[in-house]
């Protein structure tokens, strides 16, 4: 069974990274369209270069940098792909198949990860090449741990938003809902600012809900630095109790929604 | 020959109707883009006061002063939602289906047609929080009436340029069928008119001014709401307007030199 499982997950994920590359100019945009850290990375240096914050502007180029690498990993669109499917009815034949519809999705998730990161790789060096003060050589085990908190927020996030995408069944525009879901992200997740900048009650709110683990978490790992401070161990439970949460709503979802579903041959 | 020609404004304010009444049968939608742009402020101005990190000012601009920024932000987010998403973002598909045939063969300038065809009222929220943000701040800022009329100049010169960055680039979807995100990259590039231009570093200020002109968006036309905007800067905006305007429609035109459409 196992055997069979990853020969379906290698077909899977050879045939979208094929179809991924045929896409490589717009994956570029893409990924330029995910440069808003870059933005907000200059407003910080800026900042820490007027005001004493126990920070460096280094030390922002430096969160902002990991952040954007992080943003660039978790990128999750699923929902968009998959409101598209229940309107038009092509769910119908995806349904047909002997395989639940989401592999397909996230094996279209992964390979586009591989595929996009050269660039990635080039617009590092790149940054590099611009403002040698801020290179350094992360500590191996912030390394890893960093990476596997990473690939952990993009499950969580994906779970979120496939769960989100559920609501196509019930409603024509899911879309919209998560345009308001991605301002709270924004809000809270330390996009604008490192989360250990923000007044103490917003703070307090913020762990309490799922997002400062999708970004904040990761990047705070990987930097290693005091001001940044993040307990590792505690956050993969509760990342782990967060996706535990939200496959089991989105499989309740789905099978609620599946009986809804009238799409063209259903 | 006698030719019935419709008014273009009575015409481009048949096409709003029309769209907004389709669009209103989406009406949880609306409640949705309410909350959307509620939250999108909300964010603009939690994220600026961590930069401002409770001190009066910030890079030359008072908290009210930079609210001005925010709102002009707001209101120019709007109007992407409102026109320029709906219609530059169809484009794309009119050539792909080939249904650009029709547009190209209608009695209206082609531009026009494309450019208002259709109104999303989704933009309607942002819109209204703009513009009262934008007065509310720029009175609390001290701006008197001369002020407030001198102000519209960049404003409108801030919409023409917007617009004109918007269809060019959805002119290339003539050869690029693939356009959504170049608008997208578009679409981040102006999120850094949120803040004014000051706050940011020489490097992106430089990027922000002269190559993606979005100082000329939101900080130009804040700037003289609340009296301190110079007659150069002014003229410079309504001079980039008039520039990327007329550069838009020869884009255009040359681009549909090599449309080959979808019957021939």
């Amino acid at each position: 069974m196992i055997g069979r499982a990853l020969r379906q997950a290698r077909a899977l994920l050879s045939v979208r990274y094929a179809e991924m590359l045929e896409y490589r100019a717009e994956l570029v945009l893409w990924m330029l369209a995910g440069s808003m850290p870059l933005i907000l990375m200059g407003v910080w240096m800026k900042v820490a270069a007027t005001r004493p914050l126990g920070l460096e502007p280094v030390d922002f180029a430096r969160y902002f940098l990991v952040l954007f690498l992080v943003r660039q990993a978790t990128v999750v669109w699923v929902i968009w792909e998959f409101q598209e499917k229940v309107l038009t009815g092509a769910l119908s034949q995806r349904l047909l198949q002997p395989i639940d519809p989401v592999w397909n999705e996230v094996a279209k998730h992964v390979a586009e990860r591989f595929a996009r990161l050269p660039f990635v790789v080039v617009l590092v060096a790149l940054f590099f090449a611009l403002y040698p003060d801020a290179r350094w050589v992360p500590h191996p085990w912030a390394l890893l741990s960093g990476l596997l908190l990473t690939i952990a927020a993009f499950a969580v996030r994906f779970a979120i938003q496939y769960t989100l995408s559920m609501m196509a069944f019930w409603t024509e525009r899911a879309g919209s809902l998560q345009s308001v879901w991605f301002h709270l992200y924004v809000l809270f997740s330390g996009m604008l600012a490192p989360l250990s900048m923000y007044p103490e009650s917003v703070r307090t709110f913020a762990e309490l809900t799922p997002f400062p683990y999708l970004v904040y978490v990761p990047v705070a790992a990987t930097l290693d630095h005091p001001a940044f401070p993040v307990d590792v161990p505690r956050a993969c439970a509760v990342m782990a109790a967060w996706g535990v949460a939200f496959v089991v709503l989105n499989r309740v979802l789905w099978r609620r929604g599946l009986r809804q579903y009238s799409g063209m041959g259903a | 020959m006698r030719r019935h020609r419709t008014p273009l404004l009575r015409l481009v304010g048949l096409f709003w109707s029309t769209s907004v009444a389709a669009e209103m049968e989406y009406r949880v939608d609306f409640v949705l883009a309410v909350l959307n742009s509620g939250f999108g402020l909300l964010t603009t101005i939690f994220g600026l006061s961590l930069v401002f990190g409770g001190g009066p000012s910030f890079a030359g601009w008072s908290w009210h002063q930079a609210m001005v920024v925010v709102g002009v932000f707001t209101i120019l987010e709007g109007f992407t939602r409102a026109v320029l998403e709906p219609n530059l973002g169809q484009i794309v598909r009119h050539v792909q289906q080939g249904t650009l045939d029709f547009v190209l063969l209608k009695p209206v300038s082609a531009q026009l047609w494309l450019s208002t065809r259709g109104l999303s009222p989704w933009g309607f929220p942002d819109v209204v929080l703009g513009v009262g943000l934008t007065l509310w701040a720029a009175l609390k800022s001290g701006a008197g009436a001369a002020d407030l009329a001198l102000a519209i100049v960049p404003l409108a010169a801030a919409v023409v340029t917007l617009y004109s960055l918007w269809f060019v680039l959805a002119t290339t979807s003539i050869w690029f069928v693939k356009i959504y995100n170049v608008t997208q990259v578009l679409r981040t590039l102006v999120e850094a008119g949120r803040y004014p231009v000051s706050v940011y570093p020489f490097g992106h200020r430089m990027f922000f001014t002269f190559i993606v002109p979005v100082a000329f968006l939101t900080t130009v036309p804040a700037e003289t709401l609340v009296g301190r905007g110079s007659w150069a800067w002014i003229a410079a905006s309504v001079g980039l307007a008039a520039l990327l305007a007329l550069a838009a429609r020869a884009f255009f035109r040359f681009a549909l030199r090599f449309y080959t459409s979808a019957s021939s």
